[in-house]
């Protein structure tokens, strides 16, 4: 027993270690937000992709060709593989994506038109607009439902913590210009969901311990004790979500790609600031309510 | 060992097997549902096909009204029901927008291009010449013969169609006139006598819905509004079954790392835990066929993130069964109190998981829906799997003390 209760480390001490190695992690990714943004796909732009084969191995300069013959040299080609090509452009009517494919077809030795997908600028704008209803829909229905089964301050420590989440992700995904689209907006709403999800078993843990509080333990014990009980469980949950998503990243289908890339990143992120976030801004909640406390008996 | 119990033990081990194959081998060829993995609906990701949504948009000649959406919703849906997909769907979204989804086509871009184009109404003779065309019909109103109650379709000619179809008609007698729209022939009235005046009924019809809906054709041969796409995609079938084919290896391969892991970590309980998964994800396939859930490519995603899910239910019960048994319990109340105290962190956990799950399914379209929707499913039945199947095969295992060394249990 004695061998157990002896931990290598506190967890809520030293917070200002995890609030600082959070911090160095997040702001590189927010001034990256603000100088070069979001590599929004046509989503949330607008614009028309197509995913193509070939029938015969294929260059970039062939497709290039064909495509500035219908004036589109701003289009972004992208190779998978000798035969595969992903293709952005603006927006294109029915006839011109037609006239476009029926010239690959004739001029680069017949093509297979594997997708293709045209968004109107306005869906766009809805699409933008629905993601963020949504991500504010969830803070507060989840703030919520924490402030009724747990305490407030809980319910505004664990969507800091997923504050913390969703600011990691956006910054990976703006600092290497990954292709941002709708799957995104559900990763990162499953993000919300999982690392909520850690922070509920912890929290739930410290609920119960804070029942059982022995005479004189503090408040920064019982969480770190509570931490410790928790972590075990912690870890394995998180690898078990990583090994599907691994699996799914490097055998699951191209398309879901950037999807599982964004969990991944996410998923993470969302275990440590469940840990090492979540329950230490509680604390620091905690004590600033008691701090003020004796002040207000005064006035 | 007591053999009543590890009976039933193999009893349960037995009919899961079974389970297992029936839902994916086809062990009856003759029974209609079965392996039911096949009554999944799979989406249009999944099996290629084209989700498109169109929106009527003002011209002056043609402003957008509700009925003339309306109309253009039925002269689509019969363009797109000439495919002769299963289950095409043919859906107003507010006002303005019109959402078609076709699965399982071989050109959906050519699927899309017919939708949209200007449609073309014809009058024909029987040697096939075309006579009038729609833009010289003004209306066409479904009414009931005055005497007789008999449902009839009114036509009226513009003047310069009432003229001609007064020569063609006073030639034709005897004769039928084809009525043909986007070359498809949709009445063929026999001419009764010449009609000078350029009015004229078709008739009979069955009901006055019937004529209806006719009418509604007729006086709209061609789209009565311009028609634009704001949205389209289209999935062909090699990507959408290469799609398929990589997510179930992904599945089958993610699947089996996870049960060597618990297998490796819990041991015994791990072992247990593995069995429940299987169950776990034979109750949500079930679930699945049954409640028709169409499979999307994100959805897959989800149903593999919900195992991780079912995964996390266990592992936090074995934590604490762990520490009872540290506490000094025995192998059953260890059991009890684990599940007990498990129960609460698993419920606040997954609720807040279901909350974000909701909020996804609210707002989500198309397969982001399909995300949300395999997620929650996936969610519930990892919580009934956990606290009900896990709890009773442990029980199960302790109680036939076929295992008595308590390091297998994880002690």
């Amino acid at each position: 027993m004695m061998l157990r209760d002896r931990k290598p480390f506190h967890f809520i001490r030293p917070r200002k270690i995890w609030y600082t190695l959070s911090i160095l992690i997040i702001i590189p990714g927010i001034i990256s937000l603000f100088i070069q943004g979001l590599n929004l796909g046509i989503d949330f732009k607008g614009g028309s992709l197509l995913d193509l084969k070939f029938n015969q191995p294929t260059a970039v300069e062939q497709v290039r060709g064909v495509l500035e013959e219908f004036g589109l040299e701003g289009a972004s080609i992208q190779r998978s593989g000798e035969t595969d090509f992903l293709v952005r452009t603006r927006e294109l009517s029915e006839d011109e994506n037609l006239n476009i494919i029926q010239s690959f077809d004739q001029k680069l030795g017949g093509v297979t038109v594997q997708r293709s997908e045209r968004v109107g600028p306005v869906i766009g704008r809805e699409l933008i607009r629905n993601a963020l209803l949504a991500l504010g829909a969830a803070s507060v229905l989840i703030v919520v439902y924490v402030a009724w089964r747990f305490e407030f301050k809980q319910g505004i420590a664990a969507i800091i913590a997923l504050l913390h989440d969703t600011l990691v992700v956006l910054g990976v995904f703006s600092i290497f210009q990954i292709e941002v689209d709708s799957s995104f907006v559900a990763a990162v709403l499953t993000i919300i969901g999982y690392s909520i999800n850690d922070t509920i078993v912890i929290f739930d843990r410290i609920r119960e311990n804070m029942l059982n509080r022995k005479k004189g333990e503090n408040l920064e014990d019982i969480i770190n004790n509570s931490l410790w009980q928790t972590l075990a469980r912690s870890i394995n949950t998180v690898l078990t979500v990583l090994i599907v998503l691994a699996a799914l990243f490097l055998f699951g289908g191209a398309t879901i790609h950037n999807m599982v890339l964004a969990l991944l990143v996410g998923i993470t992120s969302g275990a440590y600031s469940s840990i090492f976030n979540a329950s230490p801004i509680w604390y620091d909640l905690k004590r600033m309510e008691n701090r003020r406390k004796p002040m207000r008996a005064r006035a | 060992m007591k053999w009543d119990k590890l009976l039933k033990l193999a009893g349960i081990v037995i009919i899961v097997a079974a389970v297992a194959v029936l839902a994916v081998k086809p062990v009856f060829p003759d029974v209609k549902w079965l392996p039911f993995t096949k009554l999944i609906k799979q989406g249009l990701d999944l099996q290629g096909g084209v989700h498109v949504v169109l929106e009527a948009v003002d011209t002056p000649e043609a402003p957008v009204t509700p009925d003339r959406v309306k109309q253009a919703m039925a002269i689509i849906e019969n363009r797109v029901n000439a495919y002769g997909v299963a289950e095409p769907l043919v859906q107003q979204q507010g006002d303005r927008r019109i959402i078609v989804e076709l699965a399982g086509i071989k050109d959906p871009d050519e699927a899309v291009r017919n939708m949209i184009k200007t449609a073309y109404l014809e009058f024909k003779t029987e040697d096939g010449t075309t006579v009038l065309t729609g833009r010289q019909l003004k209306t066409a109103i479904e009414g009931k013969n005055p005497q007789s109650g008999v449902a009839e379709v009114n036509l009226e000619f513009e003047p310069d169609g009432a003229k001609i179809f007064a020569e063609v008609t006073a030639a034709n007698v005897g004769k039928r006139i084809f009525i043909v729209l986007d070359d498809q022939v949709l009445q063929a009235p026999q001419v009764k006598e010449a009609i000078p005046n350029g009015k004229a009924q078709i008739s009979p019809y069955e009901s006055l819905e019937e004529a209806h809906n006719i009418a509604i054709l007729l006086r709209s041969g061609a789209l009565p509004v311009k028609v634009e796409v704001m949205e389209k995609r289209t999935v062909g079938p090699t990507l959408g079954a290469d799609s398929l084919d990589k997510s179930i290896k992904a599945g089958i391969i993610g699947l089996s790392a996870v049960l060597i892991f618990m297998l490796v970590y819990y041991r015994l309980p791990g072992l247990v835990a593995d069995f429940a998964l299987i169950v776990y994800a034979l109750i949500v396939l079930l679930i699945f066929a049954a409640l028709h859930v169409t499979m999307t490519l994100p959805g897959v995603a989800g149903f593999l993130l919900s195992l991780g899910m079912a995964v996390d239910a266990n592992v936090i019960i074995f934590e604490r069964f762990r520490e009872e048994m540290w506490a000094g319990k025995t192998l059953q109340s260890a059991i009890d109190a684990g599940f007990k105290r498990a129960f609460v962190a698993i419920f606040d956990s997954n609720v807040t998981t279901l909350i974000a799950a909701a909020v996804l399914y609210y707002f989500g379209t198309g397969p982001i829906k399909g995300f949300a929707v395999t997620l929650s499913i996936g969610i519930l039945a990892s919580m009934f799997t956990a606290i009900t199947v896990t709890r009773y095969l442990l029980h199960l295992v302790a109680g036939s003390k076929l295992v008595r060394n308590l390091k297998m249990y994880g002690a």
